[in-house]
């Protein structure tokens, strides 16, 4: 897909909405568009060396010990815990029918965030909502 | 006299027919000779080489062929060092490039990269039908694949393209449209004391700023985010050493000047252009007055209508998504070999995608795939031998030291033994990562080499059992040697659960 239609399908997406269109240009540039068959894994679980990714379009499973335990959709992003702590996946992802995703090594995530702040902003938002529902959870 | 021969493989029904001439073409060609698979190859061109029968337009290739490593030049472990010849298993037909190179670079010529390749193909005898220019696709009710070519119609079960990713490719920008591309520069004196602008910030870009420096009088490269350096990625990823120059000539303040900006505009005014950029970071516009653009923006595959039977493509190079065995993940019974296979991800472990976009990468997935069809459509079962436990650690540590594959295809291609219940531990060769990692299949082991991005390149051994893999990384070695008591030590107690007694069939 050419890098206009591809930052016109993220501006929908919550973790760029306040970005520019140039930003999301750049954001098309830095990362890779990568595109999964129905049952490829993304992520493996205890592996290294994992990334940040986002949904595209398509679906894909969050498996635990060969349990899917949630589905992640269009503008969805996972990978991004392994990231930041720097350890394996504790999940394998798995297309669910055709996936597309973009993705930024590990190596190039703190200086993505770095400069970009607002994404910074939205994903640390995205992870309080994840912190808020485990909490609901263990309460 | 190879002119006066009748052309091999007149239009008809082949087993399998494979599209190109290329280095990808070639090494498969010569593969699938071995194992004894009935095929044709047809070419466009009218001589081997692909797309080294013109470029890289300054004459130069980025892969080395390092005459001196301690190996014979005939050996195995000497393919690490050799990126550019193809792969015989007769020892008198490898290592060909040693021996075309005038020895004033480790970098082959272009001419000397040609002229090895031909070489090749003309020692081990390969067939091609060069001239034969395949233009339609179809299916027929058959279920064959029908090839509309410019000599007639072929039909087979089965097709492999090497066609190489090698067709400019120009961004929707407005105006870039008519200025040239990469392959269109014409001859350096005529850029003498003018400005330039190069869109792209790849190697292809740093290729012509390098090439132009002692021409031009400004050079400007832009791309939307920084250039990437394969000295720091550690890997292929970015602009290697040898175009680097223009970098430093831009940071040192001479006259290149390298921007992170998108490209909104380029506008012919009388004789020059306006070139309009943004900077994404700071949203700021310029407009660049230069007397010539250069579209270095990459390439993209001559797929022609194979989208039309469901052939799949990803990303701006609309490489066809493919299996790990490089079959169209859309449309069974397509294959791609050579540099195409670059669209077979892997696991991209931290990132890092395969080697598959370079001769030393693909023509080992030209043996692999070469094996796979021969199982896969064929019935043919290329043999493999059972060893002791006792010889399986020496040789997957041997491997992780010597093998070219798993140099040459880190996190990509690995060293596979599986503890058969009836055959007891077989060397399975060759395989695919992430079919060993991601399939259920025999308890094994499986050892590749692996570059996280940052540091020196480690082994890692990958152990299956009951259909569980865990990983285990075995450390490190400033002289990369694979071999030492450490790494033995690593990889018994990594393998200790696989090859204890109880486990293990006895071999003798």
């Amino acid at each position: 897909m050419a890098v206009g239609e591809l930052a016109d399908t993220i501006a929908g997406f919550a973790l760029f909405a306040d970005l520019t269109t140039p930003q999301r240009e750049n954001v098309v540039d830095v990362f890779a568009e990568q595109w999964f068959a129905d049952g490829e894994k993304v992520l493996r679980q205890g592996l290294s060396g994992s990334g940040l990714y986002i949904v595209l379009d398509g679906t894909a499973a969050i498996r635990i010990d060969g349990v899917d335990r949630a589905t992640l959709r269009a503008g969805d992003y996972f990978g991004e815990i392994s990231v930041l702590l720097g350890e394996a996946p504790t999940a394998d992802i798995v297309a669910i029918g055709p996936l597309r995703c973009l993705v930024l090594p590990s190596s190039q995530v703190e200086s993505f965030l770095k400069a970009n702040p607002n994404v910074m902003f939205r994903l640390l938002q995205g992870e309080a909502r994840k912190v808020r529902t485990t909490t609901k959870w263990l309460s | 006299m190879a002119e006066l021969e009748p052309q091999p493989f007149p239009p008809g029904r082949y087993p399998l027919i494979v599209v190109g001439s290329g280095p990808g073409g070639l090494q498969l060609t010569y593969c699938l000779r071995r194992l004894g698979i009935e095929h044709a190859v047809l070419s466009q061109d009218e001589a081997p080489g692909g797309m080294f029968r013109r470029w890289p337009v300054f004459q130069r290739m980025l892969s080395w062929t390092k005459p001196f490593t301690g190996f014979d030049r005939h050996s195995r472990e000497y393919e690490r060092y050799d990126w550019n010849s193809l792969l015989a298993e007769e020892e008198m037909h490898r290592g060909v490039m040693p021996e075309v190179m005038d020895g004033s670079s480790y970098f082959p010529s272009r001419p000397e990269m040609e002229r090895g390749l031909a070489l090749f193909a003309g020692r081990t005898g390969l067939r091609v039908r060069y001239r034969c220019g395949w233009e339609t696709t179809r299916k027929d009710s058959a279920g064959d694949f029908v090839l509309g070519t410019t000599d007639g119609e072929y039909r087979a079960p089965i097709l492999v393209f090497a066609v190489g990713v090698a067709q400019p490719f120009r961004p929707p920008i407005p105006g870039v449209a008519e200025v040239p591309h990469y392959g269109e520069l014409r001859a350096v004196e005529t850029y003498a004391d003018r400005r330039v602008f190069i869109i792209g910030k790849q190697n292809s870009g740093f290729e012509i700023a390098s090439g132009l420096l002692p021409w031009a009088r400004q050079i400007i490269l832009a791309s939307p985010s920084p250039a990437k350096l394969s000295v720091n990625t550690h890997s292929l990823v970015g602009v290697r050493a040898r175009y680097v120059q223009p970098y430093e000539d831009s940071v040192l303040a001479g006259g290149v000047i390298i921007l992170d900006a998108s490209i909104e505009e380029v506008k012919r005014a009388g004789n020059t252009y306006q070139v309009s950029t943004r900077n994404a970071r700071e949203n700021v516009s310029l407009v660049v007055e230069v007397d010539d653009v250069i579209a270095a923006t990459g390439f993209t595959s001559p797929l022609r209508d194979l989208p039309d039977l469901g052939v799949r493509t990803v990303g701006q190079s609309r490489l066809p998504v493919q299996t790990p065995f490089w079959e169209s993940a859309s449309t069974p019974g397509i294959y791609f070999a050579g540099t195409i296979n670059q669209g077979s991800q892997g696991m991209m472990k931290h990132g890092i995608p395969s080697n598959s976009g370079a001769v030393q990468g693909y023509r080992y997935n030209a043996r692999v795939l070469a094996r796979h069809l021969a199982e896969a459509h064929f019935g043919i079962q290329p043999p493999r031998r059972q060893i002791a436990a006792d010889d399986v650690i020496p040789l997957l540590l041997a491997e992780a030291r010597y093998g070219p594959e798993l140099w040459h295809q880190r996190s990509y291609l690995a060293h596979v033994v599986a503890i058969d219940s009836d055959r007891g531990i077989v060397d399975q060769g060759i395989t695919p990562l992430a079919t060993f990692v991601d399939s259920a299949g025999h308890d094994g082991a499986a050892i590749a080499l692996e570059s996280n991005g940052r540091e020196d390149l480690y082994p890692i051994v990958y152990v299956r059992r009951n259909n569980v893999v865990t990983e285990h990384l075995l450390p490190p070695d400033p002289l990369l040697d694979f071999e030492r008591d450490e790494h033995r030590a690593a990889i018994t107690a990594a393998l200790e659960p696989l090859l204890s007694p109880s486990l293990a069939k006895p071999q003798r």
